[in-house]
């Protein structure tokens, strides 16, 4: 076909609002307010390792959970058939149709100090406990709204393992652990590969969560940034640099979850 | 076909109990008479009232929908070609288009909106053009990561096609704009749809990178949202988080009930 003319206008789209910003990200990083290069910024980056630490600590289990969570709920979907596969595919998928920020206003009204759960534990003589502006509570932000992004994809490769399969394997003696640990999870290993990343890819940046959740002591990389650019820290030429910094780490964390499965993922994205 | 287990129900239901929990005191309390957020001390509308005469909360919503419309048919068009170009190119072109088109997927909307910040500020100082941010970033934002989600859903649909109808039309005396248009694109609508939907929502729902390379003067609901948790929080946003379940609830049960029938016409005639 002659009609890869008809991408150009893409082409050219994406070379002004995807690649030259990116560049300039770059550029910012290296130079100073006044455009000299310097290498300042980089190294004031590490100034910040302990929050760069924590934000990688609270999105790694905040995505280990959504896994441990999500694993049996996909594969309970995946079982299901016709109309009842929709029905709760649409149940589990409905609350992720809302905006995040009013999922997570809800957990800010349940976890405050006179919050509805602190009030029920008052009742029974319990409590009142901390537990908004807590690091568990930022994880939990996490997990409530990211778990969705570890079911669909999860699900969408179980459907495809046929319950034949899993039996012919009970019927060679394998045991509940056995097929778990030697079919499904095999079977399932791109899915969890995409899961894993939709989940840890936003929570690790995020900076909404930790504001709403977190209070002011457990900034991560995500206010960080947003402090450089919006914040009352005026100063993109850092914020820049630990966005770099952060667009780096993610490169690094996926390649290495891409180890695992050696498929094309084109198709698995959506 | 086993029966579902006990344990599979239960679990299901834990599940379900922990997403839909928070939604319903939110929605509980968007009817409570007082401000608090842990008594409910009796029933009241009034919050609704004052939601819909809540001018900022009104105009953002507008700008919200007037953006998502403009940016997903922009996206949409532009999208459309774009697939159909790249399903033409050379290997090397070819993986070298897609991975452009993975990277607003892929990298954090975080840097994704700051580097728009980046671009926008830098053409206004260094062109001297005349560009606040506000609805036109926003705009030119939106349309930049919804486009490559209509690629990804145009681009499987052109596979699946045989490619010797577009040279059978040009055969028959068709231009090649003509044979797009009239052949390839009737083919691929099914992808060309679900690429403007997921657009469509996308930009509704946007906060992070609109946040960014909004200014003062443009806000869409998402931000608006934003701006009422930092606030003195009014039960408004419960009474708005109300409206919007319930809108996407009916949104969806209509488009599965929609599904469901047009599934059940294809078995018929499978059938007969």
């Amino acid at each position: 076909m002659k009609s890869r003319y008809s991408a150009y206008p893409y082409v050219i789209w994406m070379v002004i609002f995807t690649v030259v910003p990116l560049l300039l990200v770059a550029a910012f990083a290296i130079t100073d307010s006044s455009g000299a290069y310097t290498l300042e910024n980089i190294s004031a980056v590490g100034e910040y390792t302990p929050v760069l630490m924590r934000s990688i600590w609270l999105a790694a289990i905040a995505t280990v959970l959504c896994l441990v969570i999500a694993y049996p709920l996909a594969y309970i979907l995946s079982r299901k058939t016709g109309s009842q596969q929709r029905t709760m595919l649409m149940l589990v998928m409905l609350p992720t149709w809302m905006n995040f920020l009013l999922r997570t206003y809800a957990w800010m009204t349940l976890l405050e100090k006179n919050g509805i759960i602190n009030r029920l534990l008052g009742f029974i003589g319990l409590g009142p406990f901390e537990m908004i502006n807590t690091q568990g509570a930022v994880v939990l932000g996490m997990v409530y709204d990211y778990l969705p992004f570890m079911i669909l994809p999860l699900y969408s490769i179980m459907t495809k393992i046929d319950n034949s399969v899993i039996e012919a394997a009970q019927d060679l003696g394998a045991s509940t652990p056995q097929i778990l640990r030697r079919v499904l999870i095999p079977l399932s290993m791109p899915g969890i590969t995409t899961g894993i990343t939709m989940v840890f890819v936003p929570a690790v940046s995020t900076f909404i969560i930790s504001r709403m959740l977190g209070g002011g002591g457990n900034l991560l990389i995500g206010d960080l940034i947003e402090l450089q650019f919006l914040g009352n820290a005026y100063n993109p030429n850092l914020g820049a640099a630990i966005a770099l910094v952060l667009m780096v780490l993610i490169l690094l964390c996926m390649s290495i979850t891409n180890q695992f499965d050696g498929e094309d993922k084109e198709d698995m994205i959506i | 076909m086993k029966k579902t287990s006990w344990y599979s129900k239960a679990y299901m239901s834990v599940a379900l109990g922990f997403l839909y929990l928070p939604i319903l005191v939110l929605i509980v309390f968007s009817f409570n008479e007082s401000k608090s957020r842990g008594v409910f001390t009796g029933f009241t509308l009034d919050w609704y009232v004052k939601l819909f005469h809540n001018e900022m909360i009104l105009s953002a919503l507008f700008n919200t929908l007037v953006i998502a419309a403009i940016a997903s048919v922009v996206a949409t068009v532009i999208g459309t070609l774009a697939a159909i170009g790249i399903n033409g190119m050379k290997k090397w072109a070819k993986s070298l288009v897609m991975n452009v088109t993975y990277l607003p997927i892929i990298n954090p909307e975080i840097v994704t909106g700051v580097s728009m910040l980046l671009l926008f500020v830098f053409i206004r100082d260094k062109f001297n053009v005349d560009m606040e941010l506000g609805f036109f970033t926003l705009l030119l934002a939106h349309i930049t990561f919804c486009t490559p989600y209509v690629i990804l859903n145009v681009l499987p649909k052109l596979r699946q096609m045989d490619k010797h109808t577009f040279e059978a039309a040009q055969d028959l005396g068709c231009s090649p704009a003509q044979a797009i248009w009239k052949v390839v694109i009737p083919e691929i609508m099914p992808g060309i749809m679900a690429g403007f939907l997921m657009a469509f929502t996308y930009s509704i729902d946007d906060f992070i990178i609109s946040y960014f390379v909004s200014g003062p003067t443009s806000q869409t609901l998402p931000i608006a949202i934003y701006s009422m948790t930092r606030r003195k929080v009014s039960p408004q946003i419960n009474a708005l988080s109300t409206i919007i379940f319930v809108v996407v609830l009916l949104v969806l049960l209509g488009s599965n009930i929609v599904e469901a029938r047009r599934e059940k016409r294809l078995n018929r005639k499978e059938e007969d």
